[in-house]
């Protein structure tokens, strides 16, 4: 059942994915970022950040308040990168 | 790039009782709020507030934006408004970059923040959770309350905190059947008098439950529940098949602390405060000066507590920034007093513990 439960809804990453990867030794969560892309999507990691760190404190017998989060980034949400370009030509001048 | 005095991100109860407050002192204040209008969360609750007179209960939540905008008002020239605008970075050096709809994007420099961003839904891992039909409370509560559209026809509420509880009511007074409300818990999170409220309407409230799978071909159909143990893990031999075309999942908030994570300013996982929140002083100002935090962000709580925070965080961001109120040191004292008063109690006694660990 592991296969349609739904832990990223951005990427579209199961549960079996992430404890398969826990079991390889993937045991942070921006390794698993790196190879599942989940957290990169529209939500970055709001829906799927709460579920994976508890499933890493269970597989590593951590407490919780122990796992690390993933980094956060600027933007919080999509950019044009035009847009960006613009903002830095304007300060520029 | 756009000069500001004190920006405040995010306009529900806490930012706009942030915006009043530093107005009225003084301060010079920018609402950078990301929906088109203002008011946050306030505008899908109808229901009425518990608390006390000073943070208006007995009045419903979506009339409480129209009480503080009015009070907003009385001090216009000291305020201005951005709506439809997300504040998508905040950088170590200060500067904060804004985009507004999708065509427009700036850089301000402000001399103090006041980060009200709030919390977003925790959502819960079952085998097909992602079948259509299953929704956040909060979206039950949008379609319902601020565009008068029915979810479904049978739901089966999953979380019996406060939300679950006002949803599940909101739900029959829409003619929408409730069939059970669950909770992992082994008791009832929210008050009493909404407990009791649906249990005389003939709704069980199943304590000690979880789902264990949605069934459904193209939407929900079916939720499979069963009975945890004390170590909340799921007991076999005691699942139960619902017929259920809604699944509302109520279980529990987050603060959302995407851009406090990203600024650099010191941050703990508190259990009681419901997630990673920002170590901080009685002024609500986080390890970063000039960089205060108000409402759910800082520990998720009820928006009464969120609007006396957003009045104590604007009135010291103020004079932080050179604009004392004429009697701060009685608004202040009085603010501290209200929060003590909506923290006694046993639901209170849970959050000082966790706030005790981030004040410094």
């Amino acid at each position: 059942m592991e296969e349609n439960t739904i832990i990223c809804r951005c990427s579209d990453v199961t549960l079996k994915e992430v404890r398969d990867l826990i079991k390889e030794g993937y045991v942070t969560y921006d390794e698993i970022k790196r190879i599942t892309r989940i957290g990169m999507g529209p939500c970055q990691g709001k829906t799927c950040g709460q579920l994976v760190m508890k499933e890493i404190a269970m597989s590593t017998g951590q407490n919780i308040k122990d796992v690390k989060f993933q980094t956060t980034r600027p933007p919080v949400v999509g950019v044009r990168l035009g847009l960006i370009a613009e903002e830095g030509r304007n300060n520029e001048e | 790039m756009k000069e500001a005095e004190l920006v405040i991100v995010g306009a529900g109860p806490a930012g706009l009782c942030a915006a009043i407050s530093a107005a009225s002192s003084g301060a010079k204040v920018l609402i950078i709020e990301r929906n088109k209008s203002l008011g946050g969360q306030l505008v899908k609750q109808t229901h009425m507030f518990f608390g006390s007179e000073k943070q208006y209960a007995s009045t419903r939540g979506i009339d409480i934006t129209d009480i503080l905008l009015t009070e907003l008002k009385k001090y216009e020239k000291n305020v201005e408004i951005l709506t439809n605008s997300t504040v998508v970075g905040m950088y170590e050096d200060g500067i904060i970059t804004v985009l507004h709809k999708e065509d427009k994007y700036f850089k301000i420099k402000p001399k103090a923040v006041i980060v009200c961003t709030g919390a977003f839904e925790k959502s819960l891992a079952f085998p097909n959770n992602d079948l259509p039909g299953i929704y956040g409370a909060g979206a039950v509560q949008t379609l319902m309350n601020v565009y008068g559209v029915k979810p479904g026809n049978k739901v089966l509420m999953v979380g019996a905190g406060n939300i679950g509880l006002i949803v599940s009511y909101q739900l029959m007074q829409a003619g929408v059947e409730v069939v059970a409300i669950l909770d992992a818990a082994p008791k009832i999170g929210g008050y009493l008098v909404h407990a009791s409220k649906i249990r005389r309407m003939g709704v069980p409230i199943l304590t000690g439950y979880t789902v264990k799978e949605a069934i459904g071909k193209d939407y929900l159909e079916k939720a499979v529940i069963c009975k945890l143990d004390n170590k909340f893990q799921q007991i076999p031999g005691t699942e139960q098949t619902l017929d259920a075309d809604v699944m509302c999942i109520s279980v529990g908030l987050t603060p959302l602390n995407e851009l406090l994570s990203m600024s650099g300013c010191e941050m703990k996982y508190i259990p009681q405060l419901s997630g990673t929140v920002p170590v901080r002083n009685e002024d609500y100002e986080t390890t970063i000066e000039n960089l205060f935090v108000a409402g759910d962000i800082s520990g998720v709580e009820e928006a009464s507590a969120a609007m006396v925070e957003g009045y104590l965080a604007g009135l010291c961001a103020a004079a932080k920034i050179g604009h004392k109120a004429e009697d701060f040191e009685n608004k202040k004292m009085d603010y501290l007093k209200q929060l003590s008063e909506l923290r006694s109690g046993p639901v209170g006694e849970h959050i000082l513990a966790g706030i005790e660990q981030i004040v410094r």
